[in-house]
């Protein structure tokens, strides 16, 4: 079992637990994750190691509410635990390099999981550039900590409530379009962003990479739920990645797939609703 | 096969007809097809003596010789002949932690029934159905723990509970080590739980077999990737175990190389069994995780997991289930039994038949699989005759999910975060055949992650060799 030590509600969506897992924390790196199941009903599934502190022993999750198990996880509280908690998972990110300049982009709750990596970017020697979105202000995270850590920060949002009106997207072409030098970006947010970060990014060849969130049961390579087209290959998410180079990636293909379980989904998701009077 | 010769005409010795196995009460396949109870009930205590009352209890039985754990087969049966079921339970418990597991899905036919000496003239002994009924009653009677040595002071890791880690892990904290599982899942058991559904070995006794190792002191890890969270290096060197033994099986779904692998109902027959076994997923939305079940299912292969998967489908309630093998059913590599019990259950063979490509609609769902007709041609290096294709023979089956179930290969987890651990081009651990030991001091391996997918009886053996291995290994006789 795994105590919850401190939550927090970052937006009406997505929430923050620091949970107590020391032998994680160990060992973990920056991009790996961890499997979830909140109790002895509950699903498998995966959320980003958002931050760890060592000596602690503590890792950070911060996740979006989007069906019933992170509804069922979000419900939980300071003290509670939660039963299974397996990691660190998945190849970390390759931030112990120096590129030259970085740009880190994060859309919606992917702020929050392209930080740690941004920050072990930073700390590597890198100039770090990082893109911040949401579609409206009060959907914004981590906007200190991104200025904290960046060397420019641009914010965008889809209804221009703050930062550039639009998308992450258009900071970047622009960026491009200036004749900035860029050396790697490293994107984190819903498929359709990765997928026109990718295009944005291939005609001036600039290593993209993506962190990938296919479906997954176990985690550890015994499935193939997670698998994925890369350059033609077929890739598990889970051990090969989750970060794969964007220009590579076949993001449709990776999109149906993800829908592999909306009929279910929704069934759980209303049961949920009715059980627990809508989202609370 | 039983012979026929009894029922010939002879004008020698009258000899009498060969006997049958005293049969094994089964739910009526129409019934079982919908449910996830149990397909064979078991034995009744006087089905199990009339059974063993026919062992000719051989001064040199060769029955032993095909259990590669090595149960006193003679001597628990003569007990089961004497009703002391108790002590022929303790007595298969001497050499076979998993007995009541064992019992329900060894391949008895070519283990131990098949040397079977009263089985020259007849169907062998019903061992596996004696054994099964054995540590049934044993487990409802509540079963006596044996005496343990005094503990030596020694700790060993085993990393992976499936049947290999779990024997390795029995026969060495009955010797005194001090005995610790790493566990991967959230659940013992490995293949036992994830793989084989709840109709074939029902989890409550795979639960019951690892709550009996727990008793004698071993103690299990869960949520625990070795390689992830510690290396074996970091349990060997820091964590001070004085040996590993890594029994972590071969896990890793194989695809097809064929257009539609990655279609949205396409799944890995891992995936699937996961999903419904480990996950619960049949008690949707009761439990969270779903799963995926059409109308029309072809299932592709020919072995225990593709028959798993396939009667699975048809309880879930898919309306039409194909296993579709390339070769012809002589060659399917699934036990018998299960083979048979699919057959029961309205499973349709495809044989002789190969997929070339799934095709998929806009929405990447299944709609239809076109396959190729084999013939076969010249026996191949296994010894079986090879499947070749029949050049435009193609056609399309009408199906809306496909199954992938043509094997597993090894995880490469710990191979990749253990240096100096040496593993065959197919990722498989080398080790020593006698100790079990690998290329790495007091690293010993065994189960399908040394010799890839097997048996659960085998991968027991190997356990058991390495227990054998570590005790020597660690200065025991
Ligand atoms: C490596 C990885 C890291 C991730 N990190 C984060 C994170 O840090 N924060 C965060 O908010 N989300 C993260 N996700 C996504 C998160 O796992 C899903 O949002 C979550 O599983 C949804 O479950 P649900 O029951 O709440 O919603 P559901 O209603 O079940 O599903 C909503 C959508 O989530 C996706 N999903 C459903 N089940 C799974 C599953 N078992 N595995 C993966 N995706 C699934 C599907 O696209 C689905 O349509 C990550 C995904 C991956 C693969
Ligand atoms: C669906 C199916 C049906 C089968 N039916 C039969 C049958 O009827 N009869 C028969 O004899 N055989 C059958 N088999 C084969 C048999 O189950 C296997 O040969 C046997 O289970 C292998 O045992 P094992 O201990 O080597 O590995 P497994 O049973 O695979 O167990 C390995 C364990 O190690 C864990 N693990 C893996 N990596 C790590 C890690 N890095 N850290 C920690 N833990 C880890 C896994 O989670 C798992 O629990 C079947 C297999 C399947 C898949
Ligand atoms: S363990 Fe398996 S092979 Fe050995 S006697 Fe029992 S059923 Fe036969
Ligand atoms: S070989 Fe067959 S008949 Fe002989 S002792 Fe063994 S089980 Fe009995
Ligand atoms: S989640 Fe199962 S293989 Fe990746």
């Amino acid at each position: 079992m795994y105590e919850i030590l401190f939550k927090k509600v970052l937006n009406p969506v997505t929430k923050m637990m620091v949970v107590d897992a020391p032998d994680i924390a160990k060992v973990c790196k920056p991009g790996q994750f961890v499997m979830i199941r909140v109790d002895e009903t509950g699903e498998r599934f995966p959320l980003t190691i958002a931050d760890f502190d060592r000596e602690k022993g503590t890792i950070t999750i911060v996740f979006q509410e989007v069906g019933k198990s992170t509804l069922l996880l979000g419900s939980l509280n300071k003290g509670d635990k939660i039963l299974d908690f397996v990691g660190p998972l998945g190849k970390p990110s390759p931030t112990e390099k120096k590129y030259g300049t970085v740009v880190a982009i994060g859309g919606g709750c992917g702020s929050a999981i392209v930080f740690p990596v941004a920050r072990a970017f930073k700390e590597a020697g890198n100039h770090l550039i990082t893109i911040n979105g949401a579609k409206s202000m009060d959907l914004l995270l981590y906007r200190d900590e991104m200025n904290r850590i960046s060397d420019e920060t641009f914010e965008t949002t889809d209804d221009g409530t703050c930062g550039t009106h639009g998308f992450v997207t258009n900071v970047l072409a622009d960026l491009i379009a200036e004749g900035r030098q860029i050396d790697l970006v490293f994107a984190v947010g819903p498929v359709p962003m990765m997928k026109f970060v990718a295009k944005t990014t291939e005609a001036k060849k600039i290593h993209t990479l993506v962190s990938l969130n296919s479906i997954m049961v176990d985690g550890t390579g015994m499935c193939g739920a997670c698998r994925v087209n890369v350059g033609g290959q077929m890739k598990f998410a889970c051990v090969d990645g989750p970060e794969f180079n964007g220009h590579e990636v076949d993001f449709d293909e990776l999109m149906g797939r993800l829908h592999a379980y909306r009929e279910q989904e929704a069934v759980s998701e209303k049961l949920w609703a009715e059980e627990h009077g809508g989202a609370e | 096969m039983a012979e026929k010769d009894g029922q010939a005409p002879t004008k020698k010795r009258e000899r009498p007809p060969p006997t049958k196995k005293v049969p094994m009460p089964e739910q009526d396949p129409l019934v079982r097809a919908k449910n996830f109870q149990e397909v064979a009930l078991g034995y009744t205590a006087e089905q199990a003596v009339e059974e063993a009352e026919k062992c000719l209890q051989c001064r040199n039985p060769k029955c032993i010789s095909g259990c590669p754990v090595e149960v006193s087969i003679k001597e628990f049966v003569e007990l089961v002949r004497e009703k002391k079921f108790m002590e022929a339970a303790l007595k298969i418990k001497e050499t076979n932690s998993l007995p009541a597991v064992c019992g329900r899905v060894c391949p008895q036919e070519t283990q131990c029934e098949a040397p079977c000496i009263y089985g020259i003239r007849n169907e062998a002994i019903a061992i596996g159905r004696l054994e099964r009924f054995v540590s049934d009653y044993a487990r409802a009677h509540g079963e006596p723990l044996p005496k343990l040595p005094k503990k030596n002071g020694k700790k060993i890791a085993v990393i992976g509970s499936g049947p290999a880690g779990l024997t390795c892990a029995g026969d060495l904290v009955k010797i005194g080590y001090d005995v610790t599982i790493f566990e991967a899942f959230h659940k013992p058991g490995g293949v036992l739980i994830y793989g084989i559904p709840e109709f074939r070995l029902p989890k409550d006794i795979v639960m019951a077999e690892v709550e009996y190792l727990e008793k004698l002191g071993v103690e299990i890890k869960y949520n625990y990737v070795v390689g992830k969270i510690r290396t074996v290096l970091d349990l060997m060197n820091e964590d001070d175990y004085d040996a590993v033994f890594l029994g972590t099986g071969a896990g890793a779904p194989n695809f097809m190389r064929i257009p539609g692998m990655n279609l949205v109902t396409v799944f890995s027959a891992n995936e699937f069994l996961t999903r419904v076994n480990l996950m619960k997923a049949y008690e949707f939305p009761k439990y969270d995780t779903p799963v995926r079940i059409g109308n029309r299912v072809a299932v592709i292969g020919g072995g225990n997991v593709a028959m798993d998967a396939a009667r699975t489908s048809l309880r879930l309630g898919a309306a039409e289930v194909n296993i579709v093998y390339r070769r012809s059913r002589d060659e399917l590599p699934a036990r018998l039994e299960e083979v048979h019990h699919a057959e029961e259950e309205g499973v349709n063979f495809r044989l002789l038949t190969n997929p070339t490509e799934v095709i998929g609609n806009e929405r990447g769902e299944v709609i239809g699989m076109q396959c190729i007709r084999m013939e076969l041609g010249e026996p191949d290096d296994s010894g079986r005759r090879r499947p070749v294709p029949i050049e435009g023979s193609e056609f399309i089956i009408d199906v809306d999910t496909v199954i992938v179930a043509i094997g597993n290969s090894p995880n490469p987890i710990i191979p990749q975060t253990t240096p100096g651990l040496e593993v065959s081009r197919w990722g498989t651990i080398v080790i020593d055949e006698e100790s079990g030991m690998s290329s790495l001091p007091g690293v010993f391996a065994g189960g399908d992650i040394v010799t890839g997918a097997a048996t659960v009886i085998s991968a027991m053996g190997a356990g058991k060799r390495a227990a054998r291995g570590i005790h020597k290994y660690l200065g025991g006789e």
